[in-house]
């Protein structure tokens, strides 16, 4: 821990937002001249940075900038669109995750993701956790329930939750909800968990416990959020990428990146002078 | 006025009149059907009245008085009555007089003023006949071998007694026909089979041969212990008789053996008749049809409705869901696809009777021709999946809903949110695995919906179903005791063309008139039911799902 600690504090930002890291074993992921066309619309461009690893890494930038198209290229959503074409690579443990032989599948148990709307799915909350578990192929009831269990516990749902396991996952509030969605995510104990925007649709109470939650994960995670607001990601990242137009503008530790941004647009941005 | 109209009052009006309008007409036609149909089962009173004919003679009459309508009195003077009266308008009753094998008529209009009073005597007979429909008559004596057992006031209790022995007997009867020697039947059919089919593939042996004579002599050997039994009791049941007097006088034996109910409706106390009328719904609904269907029950078109309607379901059900989620999941969305859909979306247009036509020239002559030819050649040139039948009619009925399951499916399946696919997707589930463990199950509830518009379509459907395998009288039923149970390839009766062949096609209209009522609403019912089935299944499934709006 301390470790790594050390090792990412050598982190050396670069003008154009790429991120050079002395070490790759910090690094979570790796993105490599990206590009992303829906149709001949091109979404993102030669987009290159490396996710730190156990870290809490923010996306900013105004709407329709690409960071959530961006975020969903991680897990590989965007295949779903099908007008929607990558080039470039993003690398998971040194692998190409767009090459022809990933399973896309075991792919998104090692990327989990949290959506910006809370969607549990109307089965019991057990069965909803469990979800991903029976997925796998895992039906005995022991290894279930203590899944379950840990997963809600990490997802500071427990408590709230533990005597209603079999009521309907859409009796909870929103709030509880995404906590319900992250402990979905968590069961499957994935290395990186992507947030697009999961505090958007949320009261404050709710969001401020989300962030809490974000904080303590990033111990066990790598997490990478997504979120419209600035204060949100001034709290619980660690690094913040700041995007427009489908560029990433500028990559750094987000003290750096608040306090003194390098890049014109990043600053107009933050104080709030566009976007 | 002008304001009036502004402040959309009138609008209201319309719309809430258009609601009401058609509660009225829904009510209406439950009404019509329950009040007609379900009063012919009340056991009506006869009268016994006198009646001077066009010569001028007194003749006496017993019927029960059917219908009173008004009749001009010259319309009347035209037809021959001698009618001295001032009045424009007189009436007539329309008489349902019974014995048919006496005097040719049953039901016949008599002129009010040719009448003469009224009277319901208490020893009335009314006597339902197995065959030549009722017979009314003053109840004399009761008869056993010919001899006289009982006659006047004691006559009646014991006639009831030996009805009930006759009837216990006639059911015995009805048991070996139907159940044991139907048995041997298709048995000795199988044997025939059996050898044709051997014989057809020349591996007929001399053996073989003496063995099936050896089974066949062996089932024959058990037919004629049953015919004994069979007569045995068939004259058993011919020993009793009553005598009954008949409005012109005649004294006229009728042996118990012909007589399937009697009762004596003037003597009846209101109990009596609630009784009765319990009875005779419960024959309605039980029993089989008799006298061209005009009298008897509809078991068999029950039965047949049912059967055929739950075919049905199983066979579109799993078809049109597959055909929904492959054009709402799998294919590519594009013009492809959206001529497809139309064409589906069409096809629920179609006139149901080309349905029929299709179901006839392809399932039954084609499919079912070349089925007979690869698996029933030792039938031929008698059909078995080669003529109509309730798997055709099933299978024909089921195209006919299919684009109603489709439709329904694929808008159930539109709705699943895509949040939720993508969350399960997320979780590293192909989409098979998201299809069947998530959206499938939220669109259960649409599923069913599709299902309850296609099975109350398809229980309606009469056209193309007499084309495909109805048929007016069936002789056994496509589910009973013999080996494989499950007859596919029988015809069947329906209720839909119970109600138009007793109604139009009958040789006794007015008889069979309340029939057609009463099976209406038992047609009504039924569909009633089934679909409360199905919704009572949707809506429990809905309550899993509860909480996800737009579902």
């Amino acid at each position: 821990m301390n470790d790594n600690t050390q090792k990412t504090h050598a982190m050396n930002i670069g003008d154009l937002g790429r991120v050079q890291m002395d070490d790759t074993s910090d690094v979570a992921i790796r993105v490599e001249d990206l590009d992303l066309y829906y149709g001949d619309a091109r979404a993102l461009k030669n987009v290159s940075m490396s996710i730190p690893r156990n870290r809490v890494t923010a996306f900013i930038g105004p709407s329709g900038c690409g960071k959530s198209t961006l975020l969903r290229c991680f897990n590989r959503m965007n295949d779903l669109v099908d007008i929607c074409r990558v080039d470039g690579k993003i690398l998971l443990d040194e692998k190409n995750i767009y090459d022809k032989d990933v399973n896309v599948a075991l792919l998104r148990r090692r990327v989990g993701m949290v959506f910006q709307k809370p969607n549990p799915f109307p089965k019991s909350i057990y069965e909803n956790v469990a979800y991903g578990l029976r997925i796998m192929g895992v039906n005995n009831r022991s290894t279930l329930d203590e899944a379950v269990e840990k997963s809600l516990r990490g997802a500071a749902l427990w408590n709230e939750v533990k005597d209603r396991l079999q009521e309907s996952g859409m009796s909870l509030s929103g709030g509880q909800q995404q906590r319900l969605v992250i402990a979905r995510a968590i069961a499957l104990e994935p290395e990186v968990l992507l947030l697009d925007e999961p505090a958007s649709a949320l009261d404050p109470i709710s969001t401020a416990k989300i962030e809490e939650l974000v904080s303590e994960m990033k111990d066990k995670y790598t997490i990478i959020i997504v979120t419209h607001n600035m204060q949100q990601a001034a709290r619980v990242s660690d690094y913040t990428a700041f995007m427009y137009l489908g560029e990433l503008i500028e990559f750094g530790r987000t003290n750096d990146l608040f306090l003194k941004p390098t890049v014109k647009q990043t600053e107009d941005y933050i104080t709030g002078r566009f976007g | 006025m002008r304001n009036w109209y502004k402040s959309g009052e009138p609008w209201v009006w319309t719309t809430a009149g258009a609601v009401a309008l058609s509660l009225i007409m829904v009510y209406a036609v439950v009404w019509l059907t329950a009040a007609r149909g379900l009063t012919h089962f009340w056991p009506k009173p006869v009268a016994e009245v006198t009646y001077q004919d066009r010569s001028g003679t007194r003749v006496r009459l017993i019927g029960e008085v059917r219908e009173k309508e008004e009749v001009s009195v010259v319309r009347l003077r035209e037809q021959g009555y001698d009618i001295e009266s001032e009045d424009v308008f007189s009436s007539r009753y329309l008489l349902k007089l019974g014995n048919k094998d006496l005097t040719g008529v049953d039901f016949r209009w008599y002129p009010a003023p040719m009448l003469g009073e009224f009277v319901y005597p208490e020893d009335v007979l009314a006597i339902e006949r197995r065959e030549w429909g009722n017979f009314y008559g003053h109840l004399k004596q009761v008869k056993e071998n010919g001899e006289v057992v009982a006659e006047g006031a004691a006559a009646w209790a014991e006639a009831e007694k030996r009805l009930a022995r006759s009837n216990a007997l006639f059911r015995q009867a009805l048991r070996i026909e139907k159940v044991d020697i139907g048995k041997i039947n298709y048995a000795l059919e199988k044997i025939r089979l059996n050898e044709r089919k051997l014989e057809l593939t020349d591996k007929l042996t001399d053996a073989a041969k003496a063995e099936f004579a050896r089974e066949r002599e062996a089932r024959e050997a058990d037919y004629l212990v049953l015919q004994g039994r069979l007569d045995k009791i068939r004259s058993d049941i011919e020993r009793d008789s009553v005598t009954v007097e008949t409005s012109d006088g005649q004294m006229v034996d009728i042996p118990f053996a012909k007589i399937a109910d009697m009762y004596m409706p003037n003597a009846m106390s209101v109990w009596q008749k609630m009784g009765f009328y319990v009875h005779k719904f419960w024959e309605f609904v039980t029993d089989d049809p008799r006298e061209a269907n005009t009298e008897g029950g509809i078991f068999p078109a029950i039965f047949g409705t049912v059967m055929m309607v739950l075919l049905m379901s199983v066979m579109v059900t799993p078809l049109g869901i597959m055909a929904a989620v492959y054009m709402r999941e799998y294919a590519k969305q594009g013009p492809m696809i959206r001529a497809i859909r139309i064409s589906v979306n069409n096809l629920a247009g179609v006139p149901s009777i080309v349905y029929g036509v299709f179901g006839l020239g392809f399932f039954v002559y084609v499919l079912g021709g070349s089925i007979d030819e690869l698996f029933f050649a030792e039938a031929l040139p008698a059909p078995t999946f080669g003529s109509p039948g309730i798997l055709w009619a099933s299978l024909t009925l089921a195209i006919l809903t299919l684009p109603v399951v489709i439709v329904a499916t694929e808008e159930g399946l539109s709705r699943v949110p895509r949040t939720i696919r993508e969350g399960s997707l997320a979780l590293g589930a192909t989409k098979a695995e998201t299809l069947w463990r998530t959206v499938l199950p939220m669109a259960s509830p649409a599923m069913m919906t599709g299902l309850i518009l296609a099975v109350a379509r398809a229980a309606g459907e009469v056209a193309p179903l007499m084309l495909v395998g109805v048929v007016k009288l069936a002789p056994s039923l496509p589910l009973d005791g013999n080996f494989p149970f499950l007859h596919l390839e029988r015809k069947f009766m329906h209720l839909g063309f119970h109600i138009y062949d007793v109604g139009f096609q009958s040789p006794n209209v007015e008889a069979a008139r309340p029939l057609v009522y009463a099976t209406a609403l038992l047609l009504v019912i039924i569909i009633v039911v089934l679909n409360l089935f199905a919704i009572r299944l949707r809506n429990r499934l809905r309550e899993r799902l509860r909480g996800l709006e737009g579902v």
